[in-house]
């Protein structure tokens, strides 16, 4: 359980994270999205006290992260920039943090067995791909036997094998009941794993929400209708809470607020020849786009601002 | 998944242990002590030897002024490049590295990360220079016994400068740590500590000569020399300056770990 109260980061004159208000949930995967650049990362490390906040106030199981007798088996965490000695080997990576808090040795062998780097373990983590470092990373992050998980971007530089197995090990960690933090700036990659999703753009959160009420809310709003009589139909159609945009000159509308076979049936009910009724599956990244189109438009000016 | 023991908790001991597995596991600890310990056994061993040969040559008031002792332990001198270096290291490369992200996570109280890490180096550098000055030592003593030119182990105050030449390297190692872990930067830290030690005392002759005399025994590396000198000069007695050495050690551990708190990482 994570739960982040009013949460303010400042680095500057830049205000990093703003205001966060959360709770993430065990049992669940709990998906943290946002651009790049929108606190992600910031949020984590405030969660794990490697930032001081700002403001606003951050507890993992109930404290300060700071507070606990065995962090790492409070939280486990990824985070996206590496966090190993070049020139030491993964085994020894893990053994080191694992001595901190009397984890046993054994555990260690488990993990390195467990994530797949057997072969490598005595080989210095500097000469690592993408990939074995992410690998790495999460043999750290499960090291402590966490009852809270939190990676950051664990998909980064994975191949398909390795994103579908972050996906399983994901799911089977929420189902062991653990809090299961992932941030990612990929929508398509949440909609498969996560349970619940916390979007934020510009260091504040613009969506709360379960999945399913996000992909809800973001396919089958739109529904395309071509009827020679559009203009009538249209009128028809016009609610308080729908919008009817003509499309071309040509008797093409795009309906929002209104299902698919609603608008058969009212069409149907009032003689109306209906030539084409599509709903549009507005893409889940589209919806995430939407969502967040202010803050990377703003950013963007930001940036056009300063060169 | 194996439930992790419910005795799982962290410990002074517990970091002190990983930060031993730490040090031994990285490639710049073996080179660097290496190193130290070549340079103070073979040039020590190297100078002993050119020293011997050149002695009947020597006028008398070099002769009178020969110093076996100095001369076996010239070595140290180097030693201290390798050791400061190392020291500054330690603890930068974790910040160059990013490994500092995983360490305090995993110590999230952070001071404890710094105690053991000075604790460990010292007692590491501690337990491989004070024999590698004693070896040293007797080495550089049997090279010199072939000119008859050699002083003992017994003689006064020679104990004091072998074991101090260990004690001194020590607290080199423990001052440049604590000047890494203030400025977090490799070059910067190396660049601080060679200034304080090296680059300051040589400054200070600008100053009128009396100023200079005043100031300059109270120096890092005045103070801690002092343990190695056998001559009465203007400098502090051996242990009370090898004591204000450590002090300024302890001093540069302090700032480090008031900035360790108050910083983010």
């Amino acid at each position: 359980m994570i739960e982040a109260q009013g949460l303010t980061k400042d680095y500057g004159d830049k205000r990093a994270v703003d205001g966060l208000t959360f709770t993430v949930r065990p049992g669940v995967v709990t998906g943290f999205l946002g651009p790049n650049g929108s606190g992600k990362s910031t949020t984590m490390r405030l969660i794990l006290e490697l930032d001081a906040p700002t403001a606003g106030d951050v507890t993992v199981n109930g404290k300060h992260y700071r507070d606990h007798a065995a962090p790492l088996h409070e939280v486990g965490a990824l985070l996206e920039a590496r966090s190993v000695h070049t020139g030491r080997s993964a085994y020894n990576h893990l053994l080191a943090l694992a001595q901190t808090q009397g984890i046993p040795r054994s555990r260690v062998d488990e993990l390195i067995d467990m994530v797949g780097l057997h072969e490598v373990a005595k080989k210095r983590a500097g000469g690592f791909s993408l990939g074995m470092g992410q690998r790495l990373g999460i043999a750290t992050a499960l090291l402590g036997d966490p009852s809270t998980v939190m990676l950051d971007e664990p998909v980064n530089g994975l191949d398909p094998e390795g994103i579908l197995w972050i996906r399983q090990l994901l799911k089977r960690l929420a189902s062991e009941g653990r809090t299961v933090f992932v941030s990612s700036h990929l929508m398509s990659e949440m909609a498969l794993t996560a349970d619940h999703l916390i979007v934020i753009g510009r260091g504040r959160v613009i969506a709360d929400t379960s999945t399913e009420d996000f992909v809800a809310q973001a396919s089958g709003s739109l529904v395309r209708v071509r009827s020679p009589q559009a203009a009538r139909l249209a009128e028809l159609l016009a609610g308080p809470d729908v919008t009817v945009t003509p499309v071309d000159g040509d008797g093409l509308l795009d309906v929002k607020g209104l299902k698919a076979a609603q608008i058969g049936d009212l069409a149907a009910g009032n003689g109306i020849a209906i030539h084409e009724l599509t709903p549009q599956q507005a893409s889940l990244e589209d919806a995430f786009m939407e969502l967040t189109r202010e803050d990377v438009e703003f950013k963007a000016l930001e940036q056009e601002a300063v060169a | 998944m194996s439930a992790v023991a419910a005795q799982v908790r962290v410990t002074q001991a517990r970091v002190a242990l990983s930060e031993w597995t730490k040090l031994r596991s990285v490639r710049s600890t073996r080179w660097s002590f290496l190193a130290a310990i070549l340079f103070a056994i073979g040039l020590g061993a190297l100078v002993s030897a050119i020293a011997g040969h050149h002695y009947p040559r020597m006028a008398p008031h070099e002769q009178a002024t020969f110093d076996a002792l100095d001369v076996s332990l010239v070595g140290v001198q180097l030693s201290q490049l390798a050791i400061g270096v190392l020291g500054v290291l330690v603890i930068t490369a974790e910040y160059s590295t990013g490994m500092i992200r995983a360490s305090l996570t995993a110590v999230p109280k952070r001071l404890p990360v710094l105690w053991a890490k000075a604790l460990v180096f010292a007692a590491t550098t501690a337990a491989l220079m004070i024999p590698a000055a004693l070896i040293a030592f007797f080495v550089g003593q049997a090279i010199l016994s072939s000119h008859h030119i050699e002083t003992s182990f017994s003689h006064p105050g020679v104990a004091r400068v072998v074991l101090g030449a260990g004690l001194y390297l020590t607290v080199v190692g423990v001052f440049a740590l604590g000047l890494g872990a203030i400025v977090r930067n490799t070059a910067g830290g190396i660049a601080l500590f060679a200034g304080i030690m090296f680059v300051i005392p040589p400054l200070l002759n600008v100053l009128p000569a009396n100023w200079n005399n005043a100031a300059s025994p109270y120096l890092p590396l005045a103070a801690g020399e002092a343990i190695m000198s056998t001559s009465s000069g203007n400098h502090l007695s051996p242990w009370v300056g090898l004591g204000l050495f450590f002090l300024y050690a302890l001093a540069a551990l302090a700032v480090a770990a008031v900035l360790l708190l108050r910083r983010d990482t």
